[in-house]
């Protein structure tokens, strides 16, 4: 036997949780590496047996924004505060795909997982959480796009802001986080999400300010529209890397809040519904 | 002696349709109807005729189930199917959550039943192991460790590096269960009834046990077999409808669980629900598998001959009927397929049946059945014309082989049959 099985052994105490327990943080803590081990498998599975690889991660979002440059911007003409529609468009995709990522991703993980989740113990916050990381990896690469695009169409990047931008990154996740945690567990009770989820996308696309400025909004329906977190997001990507828009208003702290508040909602309802996945799902 | 397991008072409710059910999910249109309906329902509860489904919709897999094990001992799990047994393990492996009772465990948990879970078909062997590893809870360096072993285990050498969808079944079943083997639980946890795999695979989880338990770990054993039982443990436990209704040591269990007849009956009857639309003229009632006193049993002693009897009512005369069984291992192997008019004279008198109620018998020598389980099909048919009735997995029942040939040697013999042969030994020079 070697060192590492000669520890004492922690006894662990088996009860019913009640809805709102404490959720359990130093158990996922005890798992952090199985968080790594998920994103690196789903990074790593992603793009097998495909011809192009990981070029994906690049594909995806430029023939989005070509599409939208041709539509919205040559067609429809919309307004960008002065930036090149592409890289206007681009910059929105990138905390877009990472949350659409995550939605599809992570609404789905614990179904995708049946077989871990109804005959092992581990916290299964684990599984959407490693979906959105999984997202992270592409939002890299293509954030390198985004870098070249901005050489390409000679942009300055707001330097005096930049710095703001992890920040947004970090708005990104918790509201891509929140909605993953919510859908997932309603999924493992109702497989209707699967079929919602197309059209819950595409839905969510068109009030998203991603193929236009939130500006073209009316003054009256500004906080109506900012009830939508991923406007937060977006327009906060912009702000601080093109330095369009007011920053962070009134809208925006909205936008914030609502992103917060699905995510707490989110883990306490996910752990309320925890106890129950093995049996229901 | 320290205390590996303490069980104090657990039950378990499990909402019926839910999760009994694995093809009816709750559809959110089932609960906007019983939304709709609630005020109805209301009005009627109201009036006093409720139909009082709610008590239906439940049902207690454990009922205040207490027990404690000390560490180091095997103990050994029996009861019919929806005892409570795969709950129990369920529970105390942290799968899903008691809903009432607490339950304390000292140390990791591990349970053969987990072989190859988070496998990806498109990983290599190597990331599988330490994808594998993880998820059941193994540290990295604890793998790095391992790995070396594991690998020799498997036998799958020169092939680690390949994506483990070019493995074959036997190497894939392989690798995944050196993973698990080597997680080195504290508490082991074996559910025979749920294993999967060739006989090969099931002796060597058998075997594995055994080392954990000589090592002085803790072991729960769960099984429907009830040799295995005895050879394995020292005390067991017997559940009923989810009650612990008797612990003690294994010889006075397996017998107090024999003997209460609250094993699997033995019997199976079908009652009008039961029945396929098409099945007309010929309607099942009972299938019962007898020992040669005529009682009932489920297990079915190798030594000893048995019987299988179908009952069942022909509402018109058929021509050309044949009534028989199928008999398959616990893995779906064909042991052998027989129709009661397989005898050329005995299809000249009996290939034509007048209405009436029939019984047919088949009588199955002394010697015949190894160990295991066995499921018993059925199927009422003329040929050529119309299957009237089948049911491939009608009944189950277990073979003790105590007494049969070669059981001085205490080791798993292949294959379904155990006969006993006449050996002639000769010396040549």
């Amino acid at each position: 036997m070697t060192e590492l099985t000669k520890q004492e052994p922690t006894t662990v105490y088996i009860k019913p949780s009640t809805g709102l327990a404490a959720l359990n943080l130093k158990d996922l803590w005890t798992y952090r590496e199985l968080v790594f081990f998920m994103v690196w498998r789903d990074v790593k599975v992603k793009y097998k047996q495909t011809m192009l690889g990981m070029a994906w991660a690049v594909i995806q979002p430029i023939m989005t924004m070509l599409v939208f440059t041709f539509l919205f911007g040559k067609v429809a003409k919309l307004p960008t505060d002065g930036i090149p529609y592409p890289v206007f468009a681009f910059t929105a995709l990138l905390p877009w795909g990472l949350f659409v990522t995550a939605l599809n991703q992570g609404s789905r993980s614990l179904v995708a997982h049946h077989n871990m989740v109804s005959k092992i113990y581990f916290p299964r916050l684990i599984l959407p959480m490693a979906s959105v990381f999984a997202g992270l990896v592409d939002f890299l690469i293509a954030f390198v796009i985004l870098i070249a695009l901005m050489f390409y169409y000679q942009v300055t990047p707001a330097w005096n802001i930049i710095w703001t931008l992890p920040l947004f990154l970090l708005l990104a996740i918790i509201t891509a986080m929140g909605v993953a945690l919510w859908l997932s567990a309603i999924n493992v009770r109702y497989r209707d999400v699967n079929q919602a989820l197309p059209f819950l996308t595409q839905f969510w696309l068109f009030i998203t300010p991603v193929a236009y400025s939130s500006s073209v909004v009316s003054e009256k329906w500004q906080i109506a529209y900012s009830l939508n977190p991923m406007a937060g997001v977006v327009n906060g990507f912009r702000w601080a890397l093109l330095g369009s828009g007011n920053g962070p208003d009134l809208t925006f702290w909205v936008s914030a809040s609502i992103s917060i508040l699905i995510l707490i909602s989110g883990l306490f309802y996910f752990r309320s519904m925890e106890k129950t996945f093995a049996d229901t799902i | 002696m320290t205390t590996a397991i303490s069980v104090k008072n657990i039950s378990k409710e499990y909402q019926i349709g839910a999760a009994e059910s694995k093809f009816r999910y709750n559809m959110l249109r089932d609960v906007l109807m019983d939304t709709v309906y609630a005020p109805v329902r209301l009005a009627k509860a109201l009036a006093g005729k409720s139909a009082r489904r709610e008590n239906k919709n439940f049902f207690l897999a454990l009922n205040d189930v207490s027990f404690d094990l000390e560490e180091g001992k095997v103990l050994g799990i029996v009861g019919r199917n929806g005892a409570g047994k795969s709950t129990l393990l369920k529970i105390l492996s942290r799968v899903t959550e008691p809903t009432k009772g607490t339950v304390s465990v000292r140390g990791r948990v591990g349970s053969l039943l987990e072989v190859g879970t988070g496998f990806h078909p498109e990983l290599s062997g190597r990331e599988n192991i330490y994808m594998n590893g993880a998820i059941l809870g193994m540290k990295r360096a604890e793998i790095d460790s391992k790995f070396d072993e594991m690998v020799e285990f498997s036998e799958v050498g020169q092939f680690i590096d390949t994506p483990v969808k070019r493995y074959s079944s036997g190497m894939y079943l392989r690798l995944a269960f050196a993973v698990a083997a080597h997680l080195e639980p504290e508490i082991l946890v074996v559910d025979e009834v749920l294993a999967v795999g060739d006989a090969e695979f099931q002796r060597k989880c058998l075997g594995k046990m055994n080392d954990v338990a000589q090592q002085g770990r803790t072991v729960l054993f769960v099984s429907h077999n009830m040799s295995a039982i005895l050879r394995l443990t020292n005390e067991a436990i017997v559940l009923k409808k989810g009650q612990l209704i008797k612990r003690a040591p294994t010889p006075e269990a397996v017998d107090f669980y024999l003997s209460s007849g609250q094993a699997e009956t033995g019997e199976r009857i079908w009652g009008k629900e039961d029945l396929p639309p098409n099945s007309a003229p010929f309607t099942p009632i009972a299938l019962r598998i007898k020992d040669k006193n005529g009682k009932i049993i489920d297990t079915v002693r190798s030594t000893e001959p048995a019987t299988f009897e179908w009952e069942y009512q022909l509402d018109e005369a058929v021509t050309g009927l044949r009534v028989g069984i199928y008999l398959n291992t616990m893995r779906g192997e064909y042991v052998f397929t027989a129709f009661d008019t397989d005898d050329a004279k005995q299809f000249e008198q009996f290939g034509a049946r007048t209405a009436g109620r029939y019984i047919s018998r088949c009588e199955i020598p002394a010697d015949f059945f190894n160990e295991g389980r066995y499921y018993l099909g059925i199927n009422a048919s003329s040929f050529g014309v119309k299957r009237y009735f089948m049911d491939e997995n009608a009944i189950s029942f277990n073979v003790d082989i105590s007494g049969a040939p070669g059981t001085q040697w205490p080791e798993l013999r292949q294959g379904p049959v155990r006969p006993r042969l006449n050996w002639t030994i000769d010396k040549l020079d």
